[in-house]
C-alpha cells in the first residue's frame, strides 16, 4: 500500500487524516462485533493489490477474435491498440498463433511480463529452469504443459524485456462462432496468453 | 476464500470501476484500502451481496456528482459502506461518531 500523494494536487492531508480515523474507528466497532478481522482485512488487500488476473488481456483476444481489423491494429501496434481499450503503460507486441505457429513468451534475464494485461505472472515463469529450457528445448517443455504440437508446427520463441513485452494471440478454439465478445473472454486464460496452452473449446452443454 | 480476488469485485465497470493505474488496484492511503478490504470480507461473511453493496456505491456516486462533490472514490465508497451497514442494522451512527472522537483525542489509539 503506498502513502503516495494523489496526483491532481488537491490538499486533501486534512480531510483524508479526519476519514482515516474514521476508517480506523469503524474497523475497530466492526471486529467488536466480530464482523471483520484485521488478518482477513490485510490478507484481502494483499490479495486484491497483487493481483488483477487475466482478464484485461483476455478483452484484448477477445476483441481481436470478433473483430478482424482490431486484429490488424492489435498485430501491427500492440501498444496502440490496447491503449484503445484503455490498458496501457506497457510497450507491447502481440504474436499471433495460427495452425502453422505456434508463440511461447518467456524472459531469460528475469521476469519481464505483461502484467497490466494478465496479472502476476507464475512462480514457474520466474523459475531458472522455465527460463533456459523455454529456449533450449520448447517443444518438451510445451508438452509438459499439456501442449502437444505435430513437428510442422513451427515455434517461436519471444525474449520479453524491460522495454517490450510480449502477449500471445491464441487461436479462437472451434464451436465458438455464437458467442459473444464477453463469453469468449471468460475462455482465455493466462498460460494461452504466454503461449504455454491453448484455449480450449467450451465444454459441450 | 480471503485469497482469490472476484471478478465480480475486480471487474466492476462504470463510475463504480476501482481506481487502477497499470492494471493494478491504488489506494493512494492507507485508510482506502483498509475500507475497501472490509467491505469486501464483510461480504465474503455474507453480511451483504456484493451486489447491494455496488448499488449502493453507485447511488453515492450519483449523489455526489450532482451535489458537484470534490470528494474521493473511497470517501465515497466508505459513506455508502455505512449507510449499507446502519440499513442492515449492523452498525450504529452514534457509536461510531463516538468511536471515532475516542480516536481524535488520542483515548484510543488502537483498532482492537
Amino acid at each position: 500500500m503506498s502513502g503516495a500523494r494523489d496526483e491532481h494536487g488537491h490538499h486533501h492531508r486534512e480531510p483524508e487524516s479526519v476519514l482515516s480515523l474514521r476508517v480506523r474507528a469503524l474497523e475497530s466497532l466492526l471486529i467488536e462485533k466480530k464482523l471483520v478481522s484485521s488478518e482477513a482485512v490485510d490478507r484481502i488487500v494483499g490479495a486484491y493489490e497483487q493481483d488483477i488476473g487475466p482478464h484485461n488481456g483476455a478483452k484484448v483476444v477477445a476483441r481481436a477474435w470478433v473483430d478482424p481489423a482490431y486484429r490488424q491494429r492489435l498485430l501491427a501496434d500492440g501498444t496502440a491498440a490496447i491503449e484503445e481499450l484503455g490498458f496501457g503503460g506497457v510497450d507491447l507486441q502481440v504474436v499471433e498463433n495460427t495452425p502453422g505457429v505456434h508463440n511461447l513468451v518467456v524472459c531469460t534475464l528475469c521476469s519481464c511480463y505483461p502484467h497490466a494485461l494478465i496479472g502476476l505472472p507464475p512462480v514457474w515463469y520466474k523459475s531458472f529452469e522455465y527460463r533456459s529450457r523455454a529456449v533450449r528445448e520448447p517443444r518438451v517443455v510445451l508438452r509438459e504443459f499439456g501442449v502437444d504440437l505435430p513437428e510442422s508446427v513451427e515455434i517461436r520463441i519471444w525474449d520479453s524485456s524491460a522495454e517490450l513485452r510480449y502477449l500471445v494471440l491464441p487461436q479462437r478454439p472451434p464451436g465458438t462462432a455464437r458467442l459473444s465478445e464477453t463469453a469468449l473472454a471468460e475462455l482465455v486464460t493466462r498460460d494461452a496468453m504466454i503461449g504455454v496452452a491453448v484455449v480450449p473449446a467450451p465444454a459441450a452443454r | 476464500m480471503d485469497s482469490v480476488p472476484s471478478r465480480e469485485i475486480a471487474d466492476m465497470s462504470g463510475q463504480a470501476a476501482l481506481p487502477r493505474k497499470n492494471g493494478e488496484l491504488v489506494f493512494d492511503e492507507a485508510w482506502q484500502g483498509r475500507i475497501f478490504g472490509m467491505t469486501v470480507a464483510m461480504s465474503h461473511e455474507a453480511c451483504f451481496a456484493w451486489r447491494e453493496f455496488q448499488a449502493q456505491l453507485i447511488g453515492e456516486i450519483a449523489h455526489a456528482e450532482r451535489e458537484g462533490e470534490s470528494s474521493s472514490y473511497y470517501e465515497r465508497w466508505l459513506h455508502a459502506f455505512e449507510r449499507l451497514l446502519a440499513d442492515k442494522g449492523l452498525l450504529d451512527e452514534a457509536a461510531l461518531a463516538e468511536r471515532t472522537h475516542d480516536f481524535e483525542t488520542g483515548r484510543r489509539d488502537d483498532v482492537f
